[in-house]
């Protein structure tokens, strides 16, 4: 990598840059399907969630679901994206065996959705991706080949689910810019309630259209596409393989042939799907059993005055409203539960403890336990207790992390830890003054020592004392008083 | 009293309702007949037992408010019936039961009506004479080997035959009208989006329409009352007022204005069509209409532009029927051998053909070229339309360029047999209603028929119309009975 981070893949002399562009399937919160009101529950018996239209029998026909338009409209807006007032649903022509229309309902020529753009924060500063479109889709059902040994057997649970694809421009230039890409998309629905980002259940899953040409070339070289990667993890490894594949070909004089390629993760390489020249004729044209759909200026209003602080705004204000570094604020807005969290605390705490604690001691915790922030063993109403322990003197900092650590254990309230521990912080200068007064006596020869100017056992000093104090002397004010009499 | 099967629809519910007949004895005279007409082949799949109990408990406590109080319908075995099996006339549906109820049908029931069976169509409506079938020629009551028309051929026969009361058919380009006209019987397409299509077997989208198919125009107004209803389980489906049509029936036509579009005569179109249209005008104008030439510059165009779109979407309406989840299944060594041997054997070659068209026309390269411009067409097609009715209430053309032709006789040529929709099929493209009524005879006494064209959601109008002219047409079906088995 060269020093400005550039991501760029040597050979010899040579420096290639990857180009990388995303479609992204993130499936639409929605409790019933696109197009019929069976049910998209995760999880639930093969074949149990499935209406006639999501099977296609004769003579069903789909029925639009509202609220899946809305959730694309909003989506939408929160990618700064044109509303198109006026789409078309189209089918998608061809066979398969989880597919049971024999067609998909997708949207080719007029998407719901125009170009819009997606903001990253990378480590040198922020980019722009831009969004090429967003679309409405159904997805099918799933083909099963490993339980019956001579069957394929197909479970139609998920056929007819909302997706909605969001193509970006071939912005991305390394698999870190797509993880941030990928992270920020999942963090703008999330914070919108449109798509729950799910990667294990399935819920977000990408084709990634990969290119490689030399640094300084303005042409784009001859993409491939890998289908259906789904985790962020895979579509890093992914890109690198197959931009590694691609320059090799390069360097050796040949050429890339743009065709579909599947990644198989076990042996971290991408395989050749179907080429060019095998490319289904898809033969798209207008579903004829439905209207095109037209949306209202008034619709988008609505959904727009709905639409809630985004990441983007919310850092800004964070920076701006509690004086966070950017570098703060990004950690605390990429997720919208460790935003609410951060917020709840900060309602009755202090902003810089909070801001310090969430993003230490707390983050530290769901990290080892691997919780999500939503999972937290600690409220957020027992964390501003703490702080606030912390701020008004009650308990010092590393007492704090002591007490912090029994909370974990059942979200504990700091405030009867501290009482039944006794652990509250000794503040009276009176008592402060006595131990002090002891540790001097002890130490005479000690004292003499500093008096005569080895200025560095001033720390034995404050050391001593807070043994005295069973660690719970204030050392603001043991500072102070040691200092007083000592110099005194 | 005349014989039971013969009465019309308005006949029958007077007699159940004045306790003059029970819904048993009506039901169980039309199954008696068509026990003697298995030679019409006109039923798929009968629902005679059930029928029978079914009326029975009607009987038991009638409700007499009802529109249809236990009157026995059979109907285009194109509709799903709940628990009752619906092939669309194909192989590939030969044993699928749909649990669940197609919204017309429904209608019916709802309205106190007892299904009498499923009746023979072409296979998922592509035809003109019901020979695709799966499952038979029908014969046409009219004369021995003669089609019924197509696609709602049984229905048609039915109808003319005596076996039902009414029925409903479908419509995509000219399926109730032509069969009706080939018949002598009354068949009403209505606008689209004004009967629901959930629940019938798609063949294209955007131009299937359900419709009544009577005896006469007042039995189709008080049918179309039943069947045309807002559902929002249909998208293209239209919230509008729809009109009591049986009590607004009227035959005061007086001023009305009757577009006749010199498109319509088209080259090689026989006298006696000429003749009956002629004769249709003058009656018109004995009812004080007024008559006003004009033109529908791109008619020409409407069929060439129907054999891309229908078949198009067909192409895409007829994949689900892969094998995979219900219906008729060959089994492969792999998914695609099964995919190909199940669609080879469970389609017939009509069908095929339509969705190796459909297929074409979509195809990247061809797309532009075929269906993108048909499209275009289309929208010029319902231009000349609005501009039509910009000056006349309705437009009366033939149904059909010709009387109903031999069994066999336009099987291997299916350009001949797709121009049968000539007069039809524009109409679908408008969305218009349209309505065939029995308006003549040629020289072998085969019925003809003519049709009015109305404005979007004008059923009423046109209706009336053809109210005033079916009195002074004055036609009789004679049919003689000749497939009558002991």
């Amino acid at each position: 990598m060269s020093k400005n981070s550039e991501y760029l893949i040597e050979r010899e002399n040579k420096q290639y840059e990857v180009i990388i562009g995303l479609e992204v399937h993130a499936q639409v919160t929605s409790e019933s399907k696109l197009f019929s009101q069976s049910s998209t529950k995760f999880g639930a018996e093969p074949n149990t969630q499935v209406s006639l239209v999501d099977a296609a029998f004769p003579g069903m026909l789909p029925v639009i679901n509202e609220f899946c338009i809305e959730q694309a409209i909003k989506t939408g807006i929160g990618l700064k994206a044109k509303i198109n007032k006026k789409s078309v649903f189209d089918r998608k022509n061809y066979f398969y065996a989880d597919l049971p229309q024999g067609y998909q309902i997708s949207q080719y020529k007029y998407p719901i959705v125009g170009e819009g753009k997606v903001i990253l924060d990378m480590p040198n500063g922020q980019k722009e991706i831009g969004i090429e479109r967003l679309h409405l889709e159904q997805d099918a059902g799933k083909s099963i080949h490993d339980i019956d040994p001579n069957n394929t057997l197909v479970d139609l649970n998920r056929s007819g689910v909302a997706l909605m694809e969001i193509v970006s421009k071939p912005d991305l230039r390394s698999p870190d810019e797509v993880n941030v890409y990928i992270k920020k998309l999942r963090s703008i629905m999330r914070y919108l309630g449109t798509c729950d980002g799910n990667m294990q259940e399935g819920s977000l899953r990408a084709d990634v259209n990969v290119s490689v040409r030399l640094k300084g070339e303005t042409e784009f070289g001859t993409r491939c596409e890998i289908k259906n990667v789904n985790s962020i993890k895979f579509m890093q490894m992914a890109i690198i393989s197959e931009a590694n594949r691609q320059i090799d070909l390069l360097e050796e004089g040949k050429e890339i042939d743009q065709e579909t390629r599947l990644f198989d993760t076990k042996r971290n390489e991408t395989r050749s799907m179907r080429s060019k020249e095998d490319a289904h004729d898809y033969r798209y044209f207008p579903d004829p059993d439905l209207l095109p759909l037209e949306i209202s200026q008034e619709l988008i209003e609505k959904i727009k005055s709905d639409i809630p602080e985004l990441p983007d705004e919310k850092k800004k204000r964070f920076i701006d409203k509690f004086n966070l570094s950017p570098y703060e604020a990004t950690i605390l807005v990429s997720d919208i539960e460790t935003s609410n969290f951060f917020e709840e605390v900060i309602k009755n705490s202090d902003v810089k403890l909070a801001t310090n604690w969430i993003t230490g001691e707390l983050f530290a915790v769901l990290n080892e336990k691997n919780l999500e922030i939503s999972q937290s063993p600690v409220s957020a109403k027992n964390l501003s207790k703490l702080i606030n322990l912390i701020k008004d003197g009650t308990i010092s900092g590393k007492i704090a992390k002591t007490v912090f650590e029994q909370m974990i254990d059942g979200d504990q309230d700091p405030l009867i830890i501290v009482k039944e521990k006794g652990l509250k912080q000794e503040s009276d200068p009176k008592a402060i003054e006595e131990l002090i007064n002891k540790v001097i006596e002890n130490n005479s020869d000690k004292v003499a020592e500093y008096k005569s100017g080895k200025d560095k056992l001033f720390g034995f000093f404050v050391g001593q004392a807070m043994k005295e104090s069973k660690g719970k002397g204030n050392p603001q004010l043991i500072n102070k008083i040691l200092k007083e009499k000592l110099n005194g | 009293m005349s014989d039971i099967t013969s009465q019309s629809l308005f006949e029958l519910t007077s007699n159940i309702k004045e306790k003059k007949l029970s819904s048993e004895e009506i039901t169980k005279a039309f199954i008696n007949r068509a026990e003697k007409s298995k030679k019409l082949n006109v039923y798929v799949t009968d629902n005679f037992e059930k029928a029978i109990d079914q009326s029975k408990k009607f009987d038991s406590n009638p409700i007499l408010d009802f529109k249809l109080p236990g009157i026995p319908i059979a109907v285009k075995d194109l509709f799903c019936t709940n628990g009752v099996r619906t092939t669309a006339g194909s192989k590939i549906l030969n044993n699928f039961v749909p649990a669940y109820e197609s919204t017309v049908t429904q209608n019916l029931w709802s309205q106190g009506a007892i299904l009498l069976g499923k009746l023979n169509c072409d296979e998922f409506a592509m035809g003109s004479s019901n020979e695709t079938s799966f499952f038979g020629n029908v014969q046409n009551p009219v004369g021995e080997n003669l089609v019924p028309g197509g696609s709602s051929g049984g229905s048609s026969a039915a109808v003319a035959a005596n076996l039902t009361p009414v029925t409903i058919g479908t419509d995509t380009g000219g399926s109730i009208r032509q069969p009706a006209s080939f018949t002598g019987t009354v068949g009403l397409k209505p606008t689209y989006g004004s009967c629901s299509r959930y629940g019938i077997v798609a063949f294209a989208s955007s131009l299937d329409q359900a419709g009544p198919m009577t005896k006469n125009v007042r039995d189709c107004s008080m049918l179309l009352e039943v069947i045309s209803s807002f559902d929002q389980k249909d998208s293209t489906s239209i919230d509008y007022k729809r009109n009591y049509y049986s009590k607004e029936l009227s035959k005061d036509i007086k001023g009305k204005k009757i577009g006749i579009p010199k498109e319509y005569r088209v080259d090689n179109m026989p006298d006696e069509i000429e003749q009956l249209w002629k004769n249709g005008i003058s009656y018109a104008k004995d009812c004080g209409a007024e008559i006003i030439d004009i033109s529908l510059p791109h008619t020409n165009y409407a069929l060439p532009t129907y054999y891309i779109v229908a078949p198009a979407e067909a192409s895409s309406n007829l994949a689900r029927y892969d094998g995979v989840k219900y219906g008729f299944r060959s089994p492969g060594q792999n998914l695609i051998e099964m995919y190909e041997k199940t669609r080879s054997e469970g389609f017939g070659d009509e069908v095929k053909r339509r969705i190796m068209i459909g297929t074409y026309v979509l195809s990247s390269g061809y797309y532009d070229a075929y269906y993108l411009k048909a499209q275009k067409v289309r929208q010029l097609i319902k231009k000349d339309f609005d501009d039509a009715f910009s000056k006349v209430d309705a437009i009366l053309t033939p149904s059909t360029p010709s009387s109903a032709f031999k069994i066999g006789e336009k099987t291997n040529d299916p350009v001949s047999m797709y121009l049968n929709d000539i007069f039809t099929v524009p109409i679908n493209l408008a969305g218009l209603p349209g309505i065939s009524i029995p308006a003549g005879k040629d020289k072998n006494n085969y019925p003809l028929g003519l049709q009015v064209i109305g404005k979007p959601f004008d059923e009423q109008n046109i209706l009336n119309i053809s109210y005033a002219l079916e009195d002074k047409i004055n036609f009789k079906n004679d049919i003689s009975d000749w497939w009558l088995s002991e």
